[in-house]
């Protein structure tokens, strides 16, 4: 994974709201907290020295409760808003330096948006909203309408083409805003809390939605929530921001595992571990073991699956298997330690 | 000695004010004093009572010191000014507004020479396409059939043809200056005081300037005070719905690169229309206010009728026209908000 060229790397990203930005970034990178920075200065950090890299193909969520800068942070990669200080690459060009012209090419062509609140055109119809980015670029009628036609049927809108928005529910609604930036055959897709408008149990049909898609698009996604199920469920990377910082970021099974602010204990002592870590965050290395088996699991397993099948007996082990190959051994011992939190146990562990 | 030479006195401007000693026209104040039989000095001589002081009013001060001009001279120093400036005005505006006389004279001319069962049904047409509603048909017919019946369509047409060219000059000029204000916040602050002032200002003020501009033989005149007057609501109507567009809207409309252009006219515009429509609904209703206003200036239609009740108290003539405008404001009214309804309607969040 890590060979890859990341897709788009934030550099060294400031952001500070108020009339005087510049001072007050003297201030930050002198030290100053964004409560000090508020008092005395009467400036908002949004953002804070954010170093992100995106790697193509991956999700990467962006998490923090409201407040922590992450929407502020999404709508920098497609320039929504100027930072203070920093670069944005994308492909190696900083985005920053773009032009309008160059900036509207990079918006049209290379990344979609799909927006918490939906933000369909309530005076058009479902496919001429989802052929929308294709009409934007100058496309003709029909060519739009048939990009938004495949990627309707795509997110299941089939048959509800010549409704308006405000005939759909909001699930339905949000697919058709799926359905706009997929059908703009973008690379990279941004998604600033897409599904938190949505019903807990829509949201979960979308989220699998998602997944599915992502199974055969291998977009380049930036995912933004406040939901720490959801973000553990998309993620291949995830990014954590608290006040405009980046607290944590990598893989989200060792952020689990291995939380390294009390911020984050806070935050992942409430999931339900048993269903959100896999066999491979606690898996140990095989070290010729053979025999005492007593049975066998996938590395993608989740550890409630586990204990399923063991019974609930901590004295066996698994055979852990990926493709049909064994890459590892599971003692049900290390699984039941890693279901505590704050007493990590993925030191040993391999990946 | 008038009250306030001891002022002067103190000042030290005494010999500034005895310098312009004038014989110019006497004074409302003077004149009355005369006729009363006393003189300037008899009154002085009584002194003034504390509780009778003056205003220092121009003409006061006047009194004190003849230097200073009094409030007629003031007046007429403003007509001066204004015919001063009227003739090199009258240069610029004179072509610039030519075509407004053309439109409003050919439009009259159109309208009046249409037969009235052309003219009937054509309306009957439009209103069926504004509203698709067969009650407004029935109700815009049968008012034609009224007006028609005591004579009062040829005038009833008059004062339509005259809305519907100033309803279309003040949509075509007022939705771009609308669209300006909501883009600038500079604009929007420059462009509101004139607004309010237009809006404030008695209608009959308008007509004094622009009867010095224009002869009363030209349309033009009460084209322009008509419009003048009904353009605010379409262009305050505009900028407030360009500024209320969902932001999220116009955020998603960014994200995908849409040039202003496409955002203006594709997302825009077609989501501020409900307020757009509402705006020259309010156009429509205030052109046809002023338009029996401007019968004043020889504008031609029902408000002539209303004047001549007015003129010659012939108070049948005048109650029986003011009911047809009645009647005109509501077909009007009921027309546009009805086709405001649909568009509404074709775009409920």
């Amino acid at each position: 994974m890590s060979e890859k060229e990341p897709k788009v790397r934030i550099r060294d990203l400031y952001k500070i709201f108020g009339p005087d930005p510049k001072t007050a970034l003297q201030h930050v990178r002198e030290g100053m907290g964004k409560a000090e920075l508020l008092e005395k200065t009467n400036h908002v950090l949004g953002l804070r020295a954010i170093d992100v890299d995106v790697l193509p193909g991956e999700i990467t969520v962006i998490m923090g409760l409201s407040g922590s800068g992450k929407s502020t942070l999404i709508r920098h990669f497609n320039r929504l808003i100027e930072p203070t200080a920093g670069q944005v690459l994308v492909d190696g060009e900083d985005v920053i330096s773009y032009d309008e012209a160059a900036l509207r090419q990079l918006r049209q062509a290379k990344m979609s948006m799909v927006f918490q609140k939906f933000a369909l055109l309530p005076h058009r119809t479902v496919l001429q909203n989802a052929g929308m980015a294709r009409r934007v670029r100058g496309e003709d009628e029909s060519a739009a309408n048939a990009a938004g036609q495949k990627w309707l049927d795509r997110v299941g809108l089939g048959g509800f083409e010549g409704k308006y928005p405000h005939q759909l529910s909001g699930g339905m609604q949000q697919r058709v805003g799926l359905a706009r930036a997929l059908a703009s055959d973008s690379d990279i897709m941004l998604m600033d809390e897409a599904f938190s408008a949505l019903d807990p149990l829509i949201r979960t049909d979308m989220q699998a939605l998602l997944l599915e898609l992502q199974k055969d698009l291998q977009k380049t996604i930036v995912f933004i929530t406040h939901d720490l199920d959801e973000a553990l469920k998309l993620a291949d990377h995830l990014v954590i921001l608290k006040d405009g910082s980046v607290v944590q970021q990598g893989e989200p099974q060792q952020i689990l595992l291995n939380p390294n602010d009390p911020y984050i204990e806070d935050f992942v002592s409430d999931i339900n571990r048993a269903r959100v870590l896999r066999v491979r965050s606690v898996m140990r290395p095989m070290n010729g073991k053979t025999t005492g088996f007593s049975g066998v699991a996938d590395v993608n397993d989740n550890l409630e699956r586990l204990i399923e099948l063991s019974g609930g007996d901590t004295a066996q082990a698994f055979r852990v298997q990926q493709d049909g190959k064994d890459v590892g051994v599971l003692e049900m011992r290390d699984l039941v330690r890693a279901l505590v939190p704050a007493h990590p146990s993925g030191s040993d562990s391999v990946r | 000695m008038a009250f306030y030479d001891g002022l002067f006195d103190a000042l030290g401007l005494r010999t500034w004010c005895d310098a312009a000693e004038s014989d110019g026209p006497m004074s409302m104040a003077q004149l009355l004093q005369q006729s009363s039989g006393q003189t300037a000095e008899q009154v002085a001589a009584a002194g003034t009572p504390l509780l009778e002081t003056p205003f220092p009013s121009l003409d006061a001060l006047a009194e004190a010191c003849p230097a200073i001009i009094r409030t007629r001279d003031m007046t007429t120093g403003v007509e001066e000014a204004f015919l001063a400036v009227k003739d090199p005005l009258k240069v610029v505006l004179g072509p610039v507004t030519q075509p407004l006389s053309w439109a409003l004279d050919g439009t009259m001319d159109l309208f009046e020479a249409l037969p009235w069962f052309l003219l009937i049904p054509i309306l009957l047409l439009i209103t069926w396409y504004a509203t698709r509603s067969i009650a407004l048909v029935v109700f815009v017919g049968l008012a034609f059939a009224f007006m028609g019946f005591i004579d009062h369509y040829l005038y009833a047409v008059q004062t339509l043809s005259i809305i519907f060219v100033c309803t279309i000059i003040s949509v075509v000029l007022g939705v771009p200056i609308g669209i300006l204000m909501s883009r600038s916040n500079t604009v929007q602050r420059i462009a509101i005081p004139i607004l309010d002032m237009l809006q404030t200002l008695p209608t009959f003020v308008y007509l004094i300037p622009l009867i010095f501009l224009f002869s009363v033989t030209e349309s033009k005149l009460y084209g322009i005070a008509i419009i003048l007057y009904a353009i605010v609501p379409v262009i305050r109507l505009t900028d407030l719905g360009i500024r209320l567009v969902d932001r999220d809207v116009i955020e998603a409309a960014d994200a995908f690169g849409m040039t202003s252009r496409q955002k203006l006219l594709g997302v825009q515009i077609p989501l501020a229309l409900p307020n757009i429509m509402a705006g020259v609904n309010q156009t429509i209703m205030m052109s046809l206010a002023m338009v029996v206003i401007a019968s004043l200036v020889s504008a031609p239609g029902l408000g002539v009728l209303v004047l001549r009740g007015i003129r010659n108290l012939e108070l049948g003539v005048g109650l029986v026209s003011g009911f047809c405008i009645v009647l005109l404001a509501i077909l009007l009214d009921r027309v546009t908000k009805a086709a405001l309804n649909r568009v509404n309607a074709a775009q409920t969040h």
